[in-house]
């Protein structure tokens, strides 16, 4: 029987006959459905990812007419990152000139809204600039990251000290004051580039530190958009299922910890998030068809519910996404037609 | 010859000065730098030459030829792409691209970068990131290229650091919580400052700068020595550049010493001394601009601290020369009168190696 | 991984009318095939040709709404924005605050 190439959730590659694709991909949407309790791929969604897998292409693409907008996550740093020295404007225009971006994103290096705060004026320059001279929508974006309101750095006692010792309840109130400190951070910064002229605010890996981030998010996300009514807020995910280090925190009666992405979904579009999207998180060791199909999986629970767009997280490590430095154009390619054409994405 | 000067008063408005009062304020400068730092005053041709400097009518002054000192840096780079608390101009322009603009545009000496938050702390957080740009920009330099960074104590206190926050603590009394609370900083502080100064030398950076020190008193100031002094037998062909916050070491803690001596209320001498002892090999001392006298009067001052540090320094003494010390006009956009007035005088009779 | 993406599954921003329906889920979270719709009513085109470059980069020089393509006298960045603004009867918050800026 004929051997199909495709990659693990490491990104090294495989062969996998027909069979095993199918296998793999049966085995991956069960383990979404039974975790999130939602209805696994139907016989016609889990054939149409067969076939991608199947197809013997570099690179795939949706078909014609099921284009999706594409938004980012550190936008500005991408370049930073890998070294090439242009400034933010300029990673902006390449953005959008030559990159075809359909929304851009302005984002610090040090990417989470703590650091944020103190250059928070150097960051509003540079927005407006930016606004005059490109057309897309312009996000600024950046990391809730509770972990850093803690000891060492921060201001709290860490959890992570205190847990293993029982101390439960003290790690509870460090995080309870942890969330106060997050939000006005939020706060403070999304008003700052809101009234710079932002489209929007992008809200990262949201939940990050677990269910007291994921509360201190959608209480900054609350308090802005009654401000600001018109604001648009991005909320990206951290992972598909929101951990419970405090255990004990609601948003609207509704318990944090334990939730996935649909019932996290719910709660964000209660806070007044514009754009959700919900993380599925790469298991290295399976492969990419298993991964895929339970991205899929999950997704489509969000979008067959949700009343505002879902824009998928499919960075490294995500959403059928293998976690390798850098993704090859035939995962990735393969993870973008399935999540879009399968899950019915609004965008990613 | 004129009777009025036009000059300006420390927050840079413009004034126009009858000559008896300039001289004047030059001598009442020079008194309050003598009285303070318990230094000698300027001698009487040392004012004749500062007044002079002031008096030219040229709108710019400049040291005679052969008279040329070293220029280092804050981090001058920085107003290509930085925002208004540096007076930058937010231009689209990487930092890479700014340091080669301030080398070869501007013909700098020597060049500097540091993380747009320049402080030591955020800067450890992203000190990959500041590893491999330093390494890229240090293989397009020529001219030596510094990494600058603040000690800047304040971040490790609350709200947003992990210790109390010693301006809640004093004015409750509580005043050994207070020096506990900047003792435990100051330990953080240094290995921070070790930890990123060493990161950097891995990349084979070539000098680390430590700016405004002191700005937090004196813990600030007993870290970066500290800091100084390992570094220095870690990695000693770094070289180390110790640039000062104000003309005085605030005690806010009080009873910190460094080689037996304590910190509190050190002018600029004793800390170049103190620098010096520590392994420092550039001190630059800061003079605070009062913003309600003359530039005169601030200058006058300023050579007065600078002239004695220079006499009595080790190493070499490159005064802080930005906006608000050393006698230049505390305002954004620095009015070039007074800064090439400030650095003829701080080199001609400060005989400052540098600025 | 932008690029991967773009060309797998996005619309391609200015390049074509990317940028547009963006606009539609910023401003008043639409999703995907409402968003689209509403574009391609206000350009009177179909929903098919909302992807298409040749198409779109004729019709954005026609409306001057932006183009790749750095054509002198061509509206960028604001400029563009506003008639963006107009084209799809949306407030855009940069757009605004030049108008209070400038007392426009």
């Amino acid at each position: 029987m004929g051997k199909y190439v495709t990659r693990m959730g490491d990104g090294f590659k495989v062969e996998l006959t027909e069979s095993e694709i199918n296998r793999d991909i049966e085995e991956g949407s069960q383990e979404a459905a039974k975790n999130g309790q939602i209805a696994p791929l139907n016989q016609d969604e889990s054939l149409y990812l067969l076939e991608i897998f199947k197809c013997p292409d570099r690179s795939v693409g949706v078909e014609r007419g099921k284009e999706v907008v594409l938004s980012y996550d550190s936008g500005t740093t991408k370049f930073k990152r890998v070294n090439v020295s242009v400034s933010k404007i300029q990673s902006l225009q390449i953005y959008e000139r030559m990159l075809g971006a359909d929304t851009l994103e302005l984002a610090h290096i040090d990417y989470s809204f703590k650091p944020v705060k103190p250059i928070v004026v150097f960051e509003q320059p540079i927005l407006e600039q930016a606004l005059l001279m490109t057309i897309p929508p312009l996000f600024y974006g950046a990391m809730p990251n509770l972990g850093l309101y803690s000891q060492p750095d921060g201001p709290c006692p860490n959890p992570g000290d205190l847990l293993p010792k029982g101390k439960i309840a003290e790690a509870r109130a460090s995080y309870e004051e942890q969330i106060e400190h997050a939000i006005k951070d939020m706060v403070y910064v999304g008003t700052r580039m809101y009234e710079a002229g932002a489209d929007g605010i992008n809200f990262d890996t949201t939940a990050a530190a677990g269910d007291a981030e994921f509360l201190a998010t959608l209480q900054a996300i609350k308090i802005l958009k009654t401000k600001y009514p018109e604001i648009c807020i991005q909320m990206g995910m951290a992972a598909e299922f929101v951990l419970g280090m405090h255990g004990e925190l609601y948003y609207e009666n509704v318990r944090l910890a334990g939730l996935y992405p649909h019932k996290q979904l719910e709660l964000a579009e209660k806070a007044g998030v514009t754009i959700f999207g919900p993380t599925t998180n790469i298991v290295t060791n399976r492969s990419l068809p298993w991964n895929v199909a339970r991205a899929v999986t999950f997704t489509k629970a969000c979008t067959e519910m949700a009343r505002i767009p879902v824009h998928a997280c499919m960075g490294m490590g995500v959403g059928g996404v293998p976690l390798t430095l850098s993704p090859p154009v035939d995962a990735l390619s393969r993870a973008s037609k399935a999540m879009v054409e399968i899950s019915r994405l609004d965008g990613l | 010859m004129q009777d009025a000067i036009f000059t300006r008063m420390g927050d840079g408005e413009r004034i126009s000065m009858p000559v008896q009062e300039m001289k004047e304020e030059l001598l009442e400068g020079t008194q309050d730098a003598a009285k303070k730092g318990r230094i000698p005053e300027l001698t009487e041709e040392d004012l004749q030459q500062l007044f002079e400097i002031l008096a030219e009518p040229g709108r710019i002054v400049s040291v005679p030829s052969g008279k040329e000192v070293v220029v280092t840096d804050d981090g001058c780079a920085k107003i290509f792409y930085s925002g208004p608390a540096d007076g930058g101009a937010a231009l689209p322009i990487s930092r890479q691209n700014s340091v080669l603009a301030y080398e070869r545009g501007f013909a700098a000496d020597t060049v500097s970068f540091g993380h747009e938050d320049y402080s030591f702390k955020p800067a450890k957080a992203l000190i990959d990131y500041e590893m491999q740009t330093y390494y890229t920009t240090s293989l397009a330099t020529t001219v030596p290229c510094f990494y600058g960074s603040q000690p800047n104590l304040g971040l490790y206190f609350r709200p947003d650091g992990p210790h109390p926050n010693p301006a809640d603590l004093l004015p409750h009394g509580r005043i050994d919580e207070a020096k506990a609370a900047q003792e435990e900083a100051a330990e953080q502080l240094r290995e921070d400052m070790v930890y990123v100064g060493q990161k950097l030398a891995e990349v084979g950076c070539e000098g680390i700068n430590f700016d405004t020190t002191g700005s937090a008193g004196d813990a600030d100031f007993h870290a970066t020595l500290m800091a100084v002094a390992e570094l220095k037998e870690k990695v000693p062909l770094m070289s180390v550049e110790v640039g000062m916050s104000g003309e005085f070491v605030l005690g806010m803690h009080g009873g910190i010493t460094f080689e037996g001596k304590r910190l509190a209320g050190m002018y600029p001498h004793e800390q170049a001394d103190a620098a010096a002892a520590a392994g420092a090999d550039i001190f630059g001392p800061a003079v605070n601009v009062n913003t309600s006298r003359s530039v005169a009067w601030n200058l006058a001052r300023a050579v007065t601290f600078v002239k004695h540090v220079v006499e009595s320094s080790k190493i070499p003494v490159h005064p802080n020369v930005g906006m608000g010390v050393c006698g230049v006009p505390m305002c954004v956009e620095t009015p070039i009168d007074c800064v090439t007035r400030v650095s003829k005088a701080l080199v001609l009779i400060g005989k400052a190696d540098g600025l | 991984m932008a690029v991967a993406h773009g060309i797998a599954s996005g619309i391609g921003g200015i390049r074509a009318a990317g940028d547009l329906v963006a606009r539609m889920q910023v401003s008043r979270g639409m999703r995907i095939k409402e968003a689209k719709e509403y574009v391609a009513g206000c350009l009177r085109i179909s929903v098919e040709d909302i992807a298409d470059p040749v198409v779109m980069s004729e019709l954005r020089e026609d409306l001057d709404i932006g183009r790749v393509n750095a054509v002198p006298g061509a509206a960028k960045g604001i400029d563009a924005k506003f008639r963006i603004a107009e084209l799809l009867d949306i407030k855009i918050n940069c757009v605004n605050k030049f108008r209070e800026r400038t007392g426009l």
